[in-house]
């Protein structure tokens, strides 16, 4: 057989193994003769039947990457998104996210598509030349008559195609090409609100979220978790529980008491009969009101630098002073699908089946809790209901794991109360503001914050695994122990705590200050992070000074955004869109709030009224700039996803220790927007050609301010303290 | 054993009478498409339909609806008539309109939203958005997918009434 034919026969489909010639001693032709496949990258799969895989890597918790991140492999390897089928990455140090505060394979800080933008393009186009390649020798052509198109590579001259499934040997035969990406004006996807990729199995129950795993002979377990975190079982008796029927097995875990069962129901039923008593420890001391009477008088004293310029205790001292002090209470995550894991120890291996926010921490703390090392740890990630920073915390597969040791494969559910009462929260965070106008400007600004470090609680988890996978097991721990140490002792200024202080307004005197905040609860990153305390601040009091000075709240953000084109570009169109200074019916207030975050932009004009100690909220007009779009139809349900997010919180929620106790135990207590308190929703798109930036928070910061701002505006009431509901007399 | 019907097909279950219809369906019948939430009735992720009423099925022990004909999302989509065991499924209404409005986001609480919107429109053809608000307030989405759940429930009765959306 010589090559041609060799090329021809395997082109129509035949495996053929043991013809190595070409340049065939790379990964990408060692994967093809083991599975007769195409994979050019840790991305595309192509098969011999053409079917096309993308490898989704940012893990899809409804934001939309499987979508965004399928168009931008697609563009390059010139295929319909709407051929391809996507699939879930498994855990690999290939799928690490390459944001550069991240490099572990992990979803969050709205970095899916920023840090995807180059990577994934770049995959489609290897692809696709190592396709043309091998359809240049398959034809013996010039490559440049080639032109790949529509998942087939075409030669115009003489009329022949060859799909790319029939080109996955000569494809693989290729060296890997350098290329050069399609100009903005070659795209054919980028750009297009395509439908969601990912919708179908989500319309008609086929879709297999981690709480419907099933593994073969797998049982339920549930855990009785200790009222208070961290408190340690002082009485334990398991008989009536071990004695239910379809109980298989009831016993202690650092967790709390596993109960595992043939099912749900019989595991949870069961756990209602261990008897167990508690020494609640110190979280048993832990009381929302007393955290914030101690925040209180920390805020009267001065804190660290954390931004500066000009002389801002000279400048408040001079004209018009205004003072204001703000509250913001933890908050928890409360996604739909409560925390839950599948875990199976075979072999020396552990498999975690879970929707996590982060592979790479997961087989991290998984491997450590069992004493494995990293590459014995696979994590398999299953949909996620719902994120928003919840599952970045990997405390659900680490007890799955642990229990799957001792009774096989197992399903760990959490209930709706054991989410509530175990997250990693908001901080809770305490402003002191102090700020001066004079002359129609304002000219000090001086804002002490303090807050509990995010970084403190968890950073250990973001370094521990950035080692490579098969650094000893003590430097690992060490690594991972030394973040929580600096935060903590406030060594290194926690920059979560402190993003989105330090406005883009020009005011010539200016401090921020931070004081950290050590309450015992375990606090994490929630949507936005920072920028969901501090832009409600910094709005707020801009707003509070505007008053002061008398200035119109809009015009004086555009002042003094002279030299900041991007937030002016969204203010203006937010304002313009809104029909800012048109009148309003009786009642009705407009505010405006501007908040850069997640290197985007977004400004947010709300419309809202006020009636005994209920918010009626009209309309919300947004405008964003988070650089080149690449689905706006994906950009505007994210908007609209962060601003009914951050309407819940500022309107409804807060977490409340009493007794280290957490009161708000279910979606009857932590209440969030309904359907009838739902505001018509407007997403204005600024055009950019810049890099893309993030969109899954950018939208939430802005709610609450322009909320305030408008309820100000309607009512000439201030609210200072969230959840606005009960600022407003409402319940608690 | 309990006796119930479940989408179209007769089920005998050994269950507890007061073990939750939810716990049936997803542990004993593989149904697993309703979904669990909250456990006490507060997020209708749980919806189904017992005899053709919408029902939190988390709170619903099985002994009650011994004899009853139970729908869940599963059983929405119809085989077209005449069609053979391979023939496609044909989506329902609205969980077609659900795809063209691009409504799910995580989709969790999607298969309680449908089911929900299939009874109001079955006893209420053309809703009025104050009749959205009265029939679908108990399904709570934390993505936020309201507005669209909104446009596609309006494009759904369309779609029944024969008219184009």
């Amino acid at each position: 057989m010589n090559r041609r034919d060799f090329l021809v026969s395997s082109a129509a489909g035949a495996l053929v193994v043991g013809c190595a010639f070409g340049p065939t001693g790379g990964p990408v032709w060692q994967h093809h003769r083991r599975t007769g496949e195409f994979k050019p990258s840790a991305w595309i799969r192509i098969l011999p039947d053409s079917t096309i895989v993308i490898v989704i890597d940012r893990v899809e918790m409804g934001q939309g990457t499987t979508t965004s991140s399928a168009m931008m492999v697609c563009e390059e390897l010139e295929v319909d998104p709407k051929v391809v089928k996507v699939e879930a990455a498994s855990s690999s140090r290939a799928y690490d996210n390459p944001d550069p505060q991240l490099g572990i394979q992990i979803t969050g800080g709205s970095t899916s598509t920023a840090s995807s933008w180059k990577p994934l393009r770049e995959a489609g186009a290897v692809a696709r030349e190592m396709l043309r390649r091998g359809a240049a020798d398959v034809w013996k052509v010039p490559l440049a008559q080639c032109v790949a198109r529509e998942g087939a590579v075409h030669h115009g001259a003489s009329g022949r195609s060859l799909r790319y499934g029939e080109l996955v040997d000569a494809a693989a035969r290729q060296d890997v090409p350098k290329v050069t990406l399609k100009k903005p004006g070659e795209w054919k996807v980028i750009g297009k609100s395509i439908d969601r990729l990912d919708a179908a199995p989500k319309v008609d129950g086929s879709g297999v979220y981690g709480i419907d795993m099933k593994l073969p002979g797998m049982r339920q377990a549930v855990v009785v978790r200790p009222p208070v975190r961290g408190a340690a079982i002082a009485t334990l008796d398991v008989a009536a529980a071990k004695a239910r029927r379809g109980v298989v097995d009831v016993f202690a875990i650092p967790e709390g008491i596993a109960v595992v069962a043939e099912g749900y129901w019989e595991a949870r039923t069961a756990a209602e009969l261990v008897k167990v008593t508690w020494h609640d420890g110190a979280g048993g001391a832990i009381d929302t009101a007393k955290l914030i009477a101690s925040a209180e008088k920390l805020l009267d004293g001065k804190g660290d630098k954390a931004h500066a310029h000009g002389d801002a205790y000279a400048a408040v001292k001079r004209g018009t002073r205004v003072e204001a002090r703000y509250r913001l209470p933890h908050l928890a995550h409360a996604p739909m699908e409560p925390m839950n894991a599948t875990a199976q120890i075979r072999n020396g291996r552990c498999d975690v089946w879970a929707p996590t926010q982060a592979p790479g921490i997961a087989q991290f703390r998984v491997a450590e809790a069992l004493g494995m090392d990293l590459q014995d740890v696979a994590i398999h990630t299953t949909m996620l209901g719902g994120g928003f920073g919840r599952r970045l915390y990997q405390d659900f597969c680490v007890e799955a794991a642990r229990i799957a040791a001792r009774v096989g494969p197992v399903k760990v559910t959490w209930s709706r109360e054991d989410d509530q009462a175990n997250d990693w929260y908001r901080p809770m965070a305490m402003s002191s503001c102090v700020g001066s106008v004079e002359g129609g400007q304002i000219v000090g600004w001086l804002h002490r914050l303090t807050c509990e470090s995010v970084l403190a609680a968890t950073g250990g988890d973001f370094v521990g695994p950035r080692l490579p996978n098969g650094a000893p097991r003590a430097l690992r721990r060490m690594f991972a122990d030394s973040p929580p140490r600096m935060f903590a002792r406030d060594t290194i200024l926690d920059p979560t705590s402190i993003e989105g202080t330090d406005p883009p307004y020009a005011i010539p005197n200016f401090r921020v200050e931070y004081l950290p905040l050590d309450t015992g609860v375990r606090v994490g990153s929630w949507r936005s992070v920072g920028n969901s305390h501090t832009g409600f601040v910094v709005e707020s009091f801009f707003d509070e000074l505007c008053v002061a000075a008398k200035l119109d709240p809009y015009e004086a953000r555009r002042k003094l955004l002279a030299k900041a084109p991007r937030h002016l570009g969204v203010l203006e169109l937010a304002a313009h869109k809104a029909g800012w200074g048109a009148p309003l019916p009786p009642g009705v207030g407009r505010g405006i709030a501007m908040v850069a975050s997640f290197k985007s932009f977004c400004a947010q004009v709300i419309e809202a009224s006020v009636e005994g100690n209920r918010v009626k909220v009209h309309r919300v007009v947004a405008a964003v700039d988070c650089g080149r779009v690449v689905n706006p139809g994906l950009v505007a349900a994210q908007v609209e996803s962060s601003i009914i997010y951050g309407l819940s919180a500022c309107l409804k929620q807060q977490i409340t220790f009493a007794k280290g106790r957490v009161q708000e135990t279910n979606f009857n207590s932590f209440r969030s927007l309904r359907m009838f308190e739902t505001p018509v929703i407007e997403t204005h798109i600024v055009p950019s050609t810049e890099s893309p930036t993030g969109i899954g928070e950018p939208g939430l910061p802005p709610v609450a301010p322009a909320l305030c701002n408008a309820i100000f505006a309607a009512t000439g009431k201030r609210i200072r303290t969230l959840p606005i509901e009960q600022a407003l007399g409402g319940p608690a | 054993m309990v006796k119930l019907d479940v989408n179209g097909r007769p089920e005998e279950v050994a269950a507890e009478e007061d073990m939750p219809l939810l716990w049936v369906l997803r542990d004993k019948l593989g149904l697993t498409g309703t979904k669990y939430g909250c456990g006490i009735a507060q997020c209708g992720a749980c919806t189904v339909h017992v005899d053709g009423q919408a029902r939190r099925s988390c709170v619903l022990p099985v002994g009650d609806v011994h004899g009853k004909k139970v729908l869940t999302i599963e059983g929405l989509a119809q085989k077209p008539e005449g069609g053979t065991v391979s023939s496609p499924v044909r989506l329902h209404a609205v969980q077609q309109a659900w795809l063209d409005e691009n409504v799910p986001q995580c989709g969790y609480c999607q298969a309680g939203q449908i089911m929900s919107t299939v009874a109001l429109l079955a006893a209420n053809p053309a809703p009025t958005d104050d009749d959205i608000d009265a029939a679908l307030s108990a399904n709570l989405c934390r993505c936020g997918t309201y507005p669209r759940i909104r446009r596609a429930v309006h494009r759904a009765a369309a779609a029944l009434k024969g008219e184009a959306p």
